[in-house]
């Protein structure tokens, strides 16, 4: 089996997995960080969203050893350093973004690519951005709404 | 000023920050030491005998710890049915048995067969493959119209594929018949409710574990009822009594109906974990939950409503085919017949109403309660119906509603299909949706979208629901093989803090928030001090689960019943302590008092006198502060509203978007808007999802077509408006102590067909009187050509 390293959340971490292990598995099962999701299996609901090497990425769909050597960033290293919740995460629960919270982890890594990418975007550009991600609880209006405070709130 | 703690407040969920911050304990995060992983071998044809399953080679694969069939599980009995209909004859239902894993044929795409238990999953998936099955095809039965009219059959004890033929009120049929034979006017509609997959986000999960030591079994599962599934579980198929079974249902990913009901796979890990000596895990990729949740809707209906000269409503005639699938899932029958039939008059004064319901047998996946659940099947017929026989008759919708609307003062209103409605205001709420709407200037955004080169429609419905299921003494009459109250226990520890344990099962509702709110609110402490504790059988005494918009109207009353007892009891303790009388002694703000004197003690010191009982009145009171109640509600509860939804529809591509949609609905009383709105939100996507996307195909073999999420249309972001919704109209509950309704499922409800309405108001002037839904591109552009030729 490959052995692989990678740095998680500002951790250097490595582990041995098999060639056919998804960096959803590996980060999941390996290194029990449970705050990334599977919802499906076809690459469509975004509950996997991950940041590798500074871009959102379904983790459901890279390869663990894809991401040998690379800075992935998870749901579980988005709070600030006191443990308080950072901009994106603070706007989702003062909007209600989030109802079961499955999807909640690949909404906000989503969200926080996007805001990286483009600091104040529009209703439409929010929704199209959105596109893989699906949420089946919140209709997706406070999620723009959450996403729309969290820009407005410099994330 | 808004209030910011308490009912009312629009309080912050304090089950998020665990959520946001990769916190959440779902059943797939859960590990247990030694843990296995099961693999089902599922059934890829819809129909066919079994003849032989070989599992040698796959035993002895890498890492295999063993490998079940249905001969292994003789002893187990099948997967329980929870709620019994009669048929119109007065036969019971049909009833074949839903066996764990498949027992010499198999019933859907899907049906499990085997179970293969391996150190990873990877290993169990690579064995399964191992296995030779000599599975002979069988024709089968797949449209509905075709399994009831003769040929192959699902089951033997089901020779005409009919699991029921029921008819209510049969004692109206013949007034029903005579109205609409001599009526002014007679609208006609046949309509198909397709068929849906609830898709929760989180796939199911279960997690069986033994200890031999102790003799107990335990259950991790994505349950929206763990109390219902140990009951059913343990008494029906596993013959495990409860106190030697305890199920967990803990961070749970949105049900929506799916996770009601009691499936094989919970059964099989909890009964192989024992067989194995180690814990099992199984988790569903999607693909499997779209071959083994169970589905939504199904249903093709005609229905007639007859119209005097003026419009008013004289009589109701409905007929419908409701798909089953292959066995009947936990609360399937009650479906099409108790949650819906007696939702036939919804708010209108129609003085005759009759249906009939066949339920069929198809091989296909079971269908059972999604989102709404029977409710909006019927009102689906009603509104699309009404909105036909409007344009049909010359007058306006909004109009022709309202002259037919239950009348404010006429409450409560019994109506003709068995319920009796409480409370309800419909014209209210339909003149602050028509507000919302600003239908003042619709011709000008008429034009507006005109001039794009689109056509613009406008679409209305409304809406009522029957919710807080249920009284179970009615429901038992009805068939349920359960009682539907709820159960909830508040203990005050020794320094005043709270623990409420309920059975309300929360999976994205809030109850952590909600619950909260309203014990503070009335004993006047902080939200932070009381803490909700729910999703396990072990720490909770007993619940029915959280589904048909209840935990509100019902375990919140239980929750409510349980508060009142305490403060009871405090005012005993107080009055003891201040030398008084019970009866003079009042409880406000967390402070007991005397009235008519400034003698008072605080909550704190009577909750640490009820557990440090030094000074203590202990020939008539025992220590301690906790109280058990058993809430049965006296009637539903009854959510109404009125929707209205404005589409652009390009003609030439049959696309269609939604330009506006606005909610108006009576909640009765509202804990906390903001989760309020966020669950209306939530129910019209479902609903307008199910309306403009979302469909579950079968082709004629039983291959289910729309098996991924590539396949399956759900609503995302793009597709999706921002929303105009409203709860202010209220016409409180009168019969629970909070005055609430629910709020769940409304918008699953009332959305569907105002934008179907709204889409064949755009292309009525090309001819266009019905759309099935999904109205998809190719379905428009095809009912636009139909229409024209
Ligand atoms: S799990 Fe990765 S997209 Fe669904
Ligand atoms: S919050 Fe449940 S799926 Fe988005």
């Amino acid at each position: 089996m490959p052995s692989i390293s990678m740095t998680v959340n500002g951790k250097s971490v490595s582990g041995e997995v098999e060639g056919r292990t998804l960096l959803v598995q590996f980060l999941r099962e390996d290194l029990g960080l449970t705050g990334t999701h599977v919802g499906c299996d076809t690459s469509q609901c975004g509950a996997c969203v991950v940041h590798v090497n500074g871009e959102s990425v379904k983790a459901c769909t890279m390869l663990a050893a894809s991401a040998d050597g690379a800075e992935v960033a998870t749901i579980e290293g988005m709070a600030n350093a006191d443990g308080s919740l950072g901009v994106i995460q603070q706007a989702f629960q003062d909007h209600h973004g989030l109802q079961c919270g499955f999807c909640t982890p690949g909404m906000v890594m989503s969200a926080a690519d996007l805001l990286q990418k483009n600091k104040n975007p529009s209703e439409g550009e929010i929704r199209e951005w959105l596109e893989g991600n699906i949420c089946r609880c919140t209709g997706y209006h406070n999620i723009v709404k959450a996403i729309q405070a969290a820009a407005a709130a410099g994330a | 000023m808004p209030k910011d703690q308490g009912i009312g407040a629009s309080s912050k969920r304090r089950e998020d920050v665990r959520f946001l911050t990769g916190k959440g304990q779902y059943t797939d995060d859960i590990n247990r030491p030694g843990q296995t992983y099961a693999y089902f071998l599922r059934s890829n044809v819809a129909h066919g005998k079994i003849n032989g399953i070989d599992t040698s080679a796959a035993a002895s694969a890498p890492g295999v710890v063993g490998i079940f069939t249905a001969k292994d599980l003789e002893a187990a009995g099948g997967v329980p049915c929870g709620w019994q209909v009669t048929d119109k004859h007065g036969e019971p239902m049909k009833e074949p048995k839903h066996p764990i894993l498949a027992e010499g044929k198999v019933c859907h795409v899907g049906d499990p067969i085997a179970a293969v238990i391996a150190e990873s999953l990877n290993q169990a998936r690579d064995a399964a493959e191992l296995i030779d099955l000599d599975i002979e095809e069988l024709p089968p039965v797949i449209d509905m119209r075709a399994a009831i009219s003769g040929g192959p059959t699902v089951h033997d004890e089901a020779p005409d594929n009919i699991c029921f033929d029921w008819d209510f009120i049969a004692d109206n049929k013949e007034a029903v018949d005579q109205a609409i034979a001599g009526a002014h006017h007679v609208t006609t509609l046949t309509l198909t409710n397709n068929r849906l997959v609830a898709n929760a986000v989180e796939p199911r999960c279960a997690i069986g574990e033994y200890d031999a030591a102790r003799d107990e079994h335990t259950l991790y599962t994505t349950s929206q009822n763990p109390h219902v599934i140990r009951l059913l579980m343990g008494a029906f198929v596993l013959s495990i009594p409860e106190h030697k079974l305890r199920v967990v249902a803990p961070d749970v990913g949105g049900g929506f109906g799916s996770k009601i009901y009691h499936y094989a796979e919970e059964a099989f890990v909890t009964w192989a974990a024992k067989a194995v000596g180690r814990p099992i895990k199984w988790t569903a990729d999607r693909s499997e939950s779209f071959m083994s949740d169970a589905q939504g809707r199904d249903h093709q209906t005609k229905v007639e409503l007859a119209l005097d000269e003026n419009g008013k409503f004289l009589a109701l005639r409905c007929e419908t085919l409701a798909n089953m699938g292959a066995y009947l899932s936990t609360f399937a029958p009650c479906v099409p017949t108790y949650l819906h039939g007696t939702l036939l008059s919804g708010n209108y004064t129609t003085p005759v109403i009759h249906t009939n319901v066949k339920a069929v047998f198809t091989n296909t996946v079971p269908v059972d309660a999604y989102r709404g659940a029977g409710r909006p099947e019927a009102t689906f017929q009603l509104e699309r119906t009404i909105d036909k026989a409007a344009r049909e008759m010359g007058i306006d919708p909004v109009e022709l509603r309202k002259r037919n609307f239950i009348a404010p003062d006429a409450f409560p209103y019994q109506t003709p299909v068995a319920v009796q409605y409480d409370t309800g205001n419909y014209g209210a709420t339909m003149d602050k949706a028509v507000a919302m709407a600003d239908l003042d200037s619709y011709a000008a955004r008429k034009t507006a979208s005109e001039a794009k080169g689109k056509r613009r429609g406008l679409g209305i419905a409304s809406y009522i629901e029957a919710c807080g299921i249920a009284p179970s003494s009615l429901v038992g009459a009805l068939g349920a093989r359960a009682g539907l109250y709820e159960a909830a226990t508040v203990r005050v520890n020794p320094t005043g803090n709270v623990a409420v344990m309920t059975g309300s099962h929360s999976h994205g509702q809030g109850h952590e928030t909600t619950f909260a709110q309203v014990v503070a609110e009335m004993l006047g402490c902080d939200e932070a001090n009381v803490d909700i504790v729910h999703g396990d059988t072990a720490k909770i005494p007993f619940g029915m689960g959280t589904y048909g918009s209840r935990s509100i109207a019902v375990g919140g009353s239980a929750i409510v019943r349980s508060v009142e007892k305490i403060i009871e009891k405090g005012k005993k303790i107080a009055a003891h302590l201040m030398e008084a009388a019970e009866a003079d002694v009042t409880f406000a703000d967390g402070q007991f008092s005397v009235a008519g004197t400034d003698k008072s003690v605080d909550w704190g010191t009577v909750a640490l006198t009820a557990y440090v009982p030094h000074n203590f009145p202990h020939e008539t009171l025992e220590p301690g502060l906790e109280e058990t109640s058993f809430y049965d509600p006296a009637n539903f509860t009854y959510p109404a509203g009125a929707y209205i939804c404005e589409v652009e529809v390009d003609a030439d591509t049959g696309k269609v978007d939604i330009a506006s949609f606005v909610a108006a609905d009576d909640f009765g009383n509202v804990i906390n808007p903001m989760i309020v709105e966020g669950q209306v939100h939530g129910g019209l996507t479902q609903g307008l999802g199910q309306a403009l996307l979302e469909n579950c195909v079968y082709d004629e073999n039983g291959q289910l077509v729309s098996a991924s999420l590539m396949d399956y249309a759900m609503p995302r972001a793009d597709d999706m408006p921002s929303f105009g919704v409203d709860h202010s109209c209220q016409t409180p509950c009168t019969h629970n102590p909070l005055g609430v309704k629910g709020c769940g499922e409304a918008g699953a409800i009332g959305s569907p067909p105002a934008l179907v309405n709204a889409v064949v108001d755009a292309l009525s002037d090309l001819g266009v009187t019905h759309i099935d839904m999904p109205v998809s591109p190719g379905r428009v552009w095809a009912a636009i050509q139909a229409a024209q030729n």
